[in-house]
């Protein structure tokens, strides 16, 4: 990657999340004070036009870090294995702040913070499931160990969504039904669609970013010169755990 | 030699491995065993609450446990350079994973064996369906075995290894988590609304999925 073309992506990517946050801005402000209240839940119901925009990003963010990912197994190439970082991590982000407006949704309106609701549990699984990814990468120092790890362990993760869905919904439907999903008015359906139009350009910006951050560190370590292994009797590692 | 060769000699070299660090097995039964008596301890005498939850404890011992011999059983691979010759002797990946993921579901089901009589007795529960009981034991023990022999190859080489296997497996085992437990309750107190065949299902699609996708991603792990 040149000079050059670095800072015209990551002029794009900041322009993004500029252009993103604008667009989030218009949707809020019509949310909030143009559209009708809602008919059950009144001001409270106006959550809407954040949260399901950012499930919305959390799943479409994974997803196309899954798809970097299978790019790193496929072709070993470091700008998938950079985007697959950036797009998980743009994701839990994404799964952390909705775990956080639905508990401030549902503490007004089902009277708890926290309920075993398929949706809710899944999304905790998540954030649990790519947070580690995340870990894991970060306690792996060898390039091509390192990129494989987060690869596969993206791929095992995003396979393991419909089926904890699943299997929460069947779980939790033997002890209380299931909260219906609410349909949605025209008069909020237009809102809806900027502020989630929003969280995908901010999305798609942050994630620009972070693959350029996490490419120059690609990069920066192998121009680093390697250092010399230490030897056996100084490293850390029990006698007995060094191959 | 044929595949299903090579994955017969990795488990009887897994199995001879086990027999001879015999005393391992026996520390890791007696520590699914202990956990099940803490969890009866937290809880406290009340018979009807112990009885109720007896599957969760059995399941929360083997996953427990599971992450300790699961991880000793790549260690000693890592270690010695194992792995590498058996790459070299040479035995495909998808043997290596399978016979040392059966190896796993071996060892995990000897725990099972002590670990569900002790549930049994510290809990008062009874078993109404056997049969169902022993099916959800090998297919919970299965969906444990084979994410669990993945992942434990994959944190092999890092550093904080101990934590990393446990927090990247139990996310991931939670729909087997789910159906275990449930189906081993109905097993165990008796299944009025009929709902244990799903519960199977749920946990024989979970083994079918992860078995065939960590045997297929085994491969890109050992290569690095």
């Amino acid at each position: 990657m040149t000079r050059a073309s670095y800072a015209r992506t990551r002029t794009v990517g900041l322009a993004l999340v500029v252009l993103g946050m604008l667009v989030m801005a218009v949707g809020h402000g019509w949310g909030l004070f143009v559209a009708p209240r809602e008919a059950m839940m009144g001001d409270v119901g106006r959550i809407l036009y954040v949260h399901v925009p950012t499930a919305w990003g959390a799943l479409v963010f994974y997803l196309v870090g899954f798809v970097a990912a299978i790019g790193t197994l496929w072709t070993g190439r470091r700008i998938f294995d950079a985007s697959t970082t950036a797009w998980v991590e743009v994701g839990t982000l994404m799964t952390m702040l909705l775990l956080i407006q639905g508990s401030i949704w549902a503490r007004p309106t089902w009277g708890t913070w926290w309920t075993w609701d398929p949706r809710l549990t899944t999304s905790a699984v998540l954030a649990m499931s790519f947070g580690v990814v995340l870990l894991l990468r970060r306690l792996i120092d060898q390039a091509g160990r390192r990129s494989m790890a987060t690869a596969v362990a993206t791929i095992v993760a995003t396979v393991n969504v419909p089926i904890v869905y699943k299997s929460v919904e069947w779980w939790n439907s033997l002890h209380q039904p299931m909260s219906s999903r609410e349909s949605i008015d025209s008069p909020m359906w237009m809102p809806l669609m900027i502020t989630s139009l929003g969280v995908t350009l901010l999305g798609i910006g942050l994630a620009t970013l972070r693959t350029l951050i996490e490419l120059s560190r690609l990069l920066a370590e192998e121009a680093a010169p390697e250092l010399p292994e230490l030897p056996d009797r100084l490293s850390l590692t029990r006698p007995e755990e060094s191959p | 030699m044929t595949l299903p060769q090579e994955i017969a000699a990795v488990i009887a070299k897994d199995l001879r491995v086990e027999w001879r660090a015999r005393a391992q097995v026996m520390a890791l039964v007696a520590f699914a065993a202990v956990v099940l008596m803490l969890f009866s301890f937290a809880v406290g005498p009340d018979s009807t609450m112990l009885a109720k939850h007896a599957g969760g404890y059995l399941w929360l011992a083997m996953l427990l446990a599971s992450t300790l011999s699961l991880a000793r059983s790549m260690q000693t691979e890592v270690e010695t350079g194992a792995l590498e010759a058996m790459l070299l002797a040479p035995l495909r990946a998808p043997a290596i994973f399978y016979g040392k993921a059966l190896a796993n579901l071996a060892v995990l089901l000897l725990v099972a064996l002590v670990a569900v009589p002790v549930d049994l007795v510290i809990t008062g529960a009874g078993v109404q369906d056997p049969l169902s009981l022993l099916a959800v034991l090998a297919l919970g023990a299965g969906g444990i075995a084979a994410p669990g022999t993945f992942y434990a190859a994959l944190t092999a080489r890092v550093a904080g290894r101990q934590l990393l296997l446990p927090l990247l497996l139990f996310p991931l085992l939670v729909p087997a988590l789910l159906a275990s437990v449930k189906a081993t309750s109905l097993a165990m107190s008796g299944d009025a609304m009929g709902q244990m065949s799903s519960w199977l299902i749920l946990l024989l699609c979970f083994d079918l999925i992860y078995w065939s996708l960590c045997g297929a991603l085994f491969e890109k792990v050992v290569e690095s």
